[in-house]
């Protein structure tokens, strides 16, 4: 019954946002579809975190989902959405494939710091090679949908509303992920990981499945926001990028799988204020945003709606 | 009776310390034994060995006449081994049930079972059946971290059990239990390993419930086997009696 409703609310959570797309000016639009993407990054952070690794390295994946858009539309004039985002999150998964491999074997700073090595790797490839635009990045052409190439006004539309689906189906996806007993297998992993062993699982199979599942999700994100902001660089794999997805995964939290999508809106949200009325200290601004959510709800933005059913219950 | 678990030769040194010294073990199937011996005598690393947790130096362990030296826990628990430990391995952000639902997926090792929702009512009633077995149906949605020290061994045993394991390895299932509980958690605990035909070795300090509940009694010192029999004797034994009891009479 509960799972019912909140399968409803969820559905009905996803029409009001796609009915938004009709009203929503430009702005809110481009910025709200630049979050939903960017959460997709973070929910794959999210299930590692989970299991207790923290990655330093998701934006290695994101620049190979907008650099995998941003090349088969410059180079090979391949503008369609689907296709780019797919060849995305496929590229992204055949790295983690093999990079995984290696990540599997480590944990905690161990873990970070060899993730974040690996982004930084991208990143120097990207800076020095000029096919792929070196500092400067590349542009990316306006994408189309099976043929139909909207105008510029309909194309920022045609995103968000895409971006909303890809965003609600990867929620539906995780929300039975983490139900599962490989998506439960995290917490166990987090507290014990001999005991694990000893029930008869393998460990580095299940952070490999979902270092791959991250990956993937990351993959797609990073294709979105390639679309969407029509330019992509370098500093997408830049330590900073990942390190901001951390940031947001703890805004929003790792108790359920909407509080990234949560935690990504507000974080845009903030960033965009912060910078519009404070450009020299929105740094800061931010640092105050975060400290206040460790004080005052310190498992994330999402736990709010937990307290308030358990108030609620009480 | 026929032996399901036999050790030859078995050697483990760390360093200087030499933990197993060319042990010769030979556990009848059906068996419950008790395993005592002053600390640093190598009965964890025993114990560590069997259960694939540590390669021995030299040596071989065979299971129901399979030889199984050098493989992983895994592949030792997938073949019937399991074991608890000194410190509870739990899932400790867990419930006493989730728990218990997170052993039974896995059990069966199926990939599918990997996706299945963890929580299921036919497995969630077959997991409470098996915690009220010992005792903990009562504790079961509690998480794990704030149950007593005698619940969190006992749950630690249950997980073991969820394989029906032919060999359960027990490293001091008393330590932290007080002196009233002990007798409370091995009266339930046998009772068990009995109905199910489980053999079982466990490690022990306490020589009353050692003498009560084992059939036979291996005694350990500086990595080797001092004695081997039946409780009454080894316990008299006056060497036993020296370097694991403490007492000289």
């Amino acid at each position: 019954m509960r799972g019912r409703l909140r399968a409803l609310a969820t559905a009905a959570g996803t029409l009001a946002l796609l009915l938004a797309g009709a009203v929503l000016p430009a702005w809110a639009l481009f910025l709200g579809t630049v979050a939903l993407a960017k959460g997709l990054t973070i929910l794959g952070l999210v299930f590692l975190m989970r299991a207790g690794l923290v990655s330093f390295g998701q934006g290695l994946y994101y620049a190979l989902g907008a650099y995998a858009a941003g090349f088969l539309g410059e180079h090979l004039g391949v503008t369609d959405a689907f296709a780019v985002l797919g060849a995305g999150v496929v590229l992204a998964v055949l790295v983690a494939a093999l990079v995984g491999v290696l990540m599997v074997q480590y944990r905690e700073i161990f873990f970070a710091m060899l993730s974040l090595a690996f982004s930084m790797i991208l990143y120097g490839v990207l800076v020095k090679t000029q096919t792929f635009g070196s500092t400067d990045g590349i542009n990316v052409p306006p994408a189309t949908f099976l043929g139909w190439a909207p105008a510029a006004g309909r194309l920022r539309v045609a995103l968000y509303l895409l971006t909303v689906l890809a965003g609600a189906a990867a929620v539906a996806a995780a929300r039975r992920y983490a139900l599962s007993t490989l998506g439960s297998l995290a917490h166990a992993i987090r507290d014990n990981e001999i005991r694990v062993e000893y029930l008869g699982a393998s460990v580095a199979r299940a952070i490999y499945v979902k270092y791959l599942l991250a990956a993937g999700l990351a993959g797609l994100s990073g294709g979105l926001v390639a679309l969407t902001v029509g330019h992509i660089d370098p500093e997408m794999a830049y330590w900073t990028t990942s390190g901001e997805f951390v940031f947001v995964a703890l805004l929003g939290g790792t108790g359920n799988v909407l509080a990234p999508m949560l935690g990504s809106v507000v974080f845009e949200v903030a960033r965009s204020y912060a910078y519009a009325y404070s450009p020299y200290t929105w740094q800061m601004l931010l640092g105050l945003l975060m400290l206040a959510v460790i004080l005052f709800v310190p498992h994330g933005l999402g736990s709010l709606a937990e307290r308030w059913s358990a108030r609620r219950a009480r | 009776m026929t032996a399901i678990l036999e050790t030859a030769g078995l050697t483990k040194r760390f360093g200087a310390v030499t933990a197993a010294e060319g042990l010769d073990v030979r556990i009848a199937s059906g068996a419950v034994v008790g395993m005592i011996g002053p600390n640093g005598a190598g009965k964890t690393t025993f114990l560590n060995i069997v259960t694939g947790y540590l390669e021995p130096d030299r040596g071989s362990v065979r299971f129901r006449g399979r030889e199984i030296t050098g493989l992983g826990p895994r592949a030792i628990a997938a073949l019937g081994i399991a074991r608890s430990f000194q410190i509870p391995q739990l899932f400790g952000s867990l419930t006493a049930l989730e728990n218990m639902l997170v052993a039974r997926r896995l059990a069966s090792g199926a990939v599918r079972d990997f996706w299945r929702p963890l929580h299921d009512r036919a497995l969630a009633e077959e997991a409470l059946a098996a915690l009220r077995r010992l005792g903990l149906d009562r504790l079961a949605h509690q998480t794990v971290g704030t149950l007593p020290e005698g619940a969190r061994k006992l749950l630690d045993i249950a997980l073991a059990l969820v394989r029906r394991p032919g060999l359960l390895l027990l490293d001091e299932p008393t330590s932290g239990v007080s002196v009233k509980e002990k007798f409370a958690l091995f009266d339930v605990l046998v009772g068990v390993l009995r109905a199910d035909g489980v053999t079982a070795i466990f490690v022990e300090h306490d020589m009353e419930v050692v003498a009560r509940y084992a059939d036979e009694v291996l005694a350990f010192a500086d990595g080797r086997v001092l004695a081997r029999g039946a409780p009454a004797d080894v316990l008299r034994d006056p060497a036993v009696r020296r370097l694991v009891v403490g007492t000289e009479d």
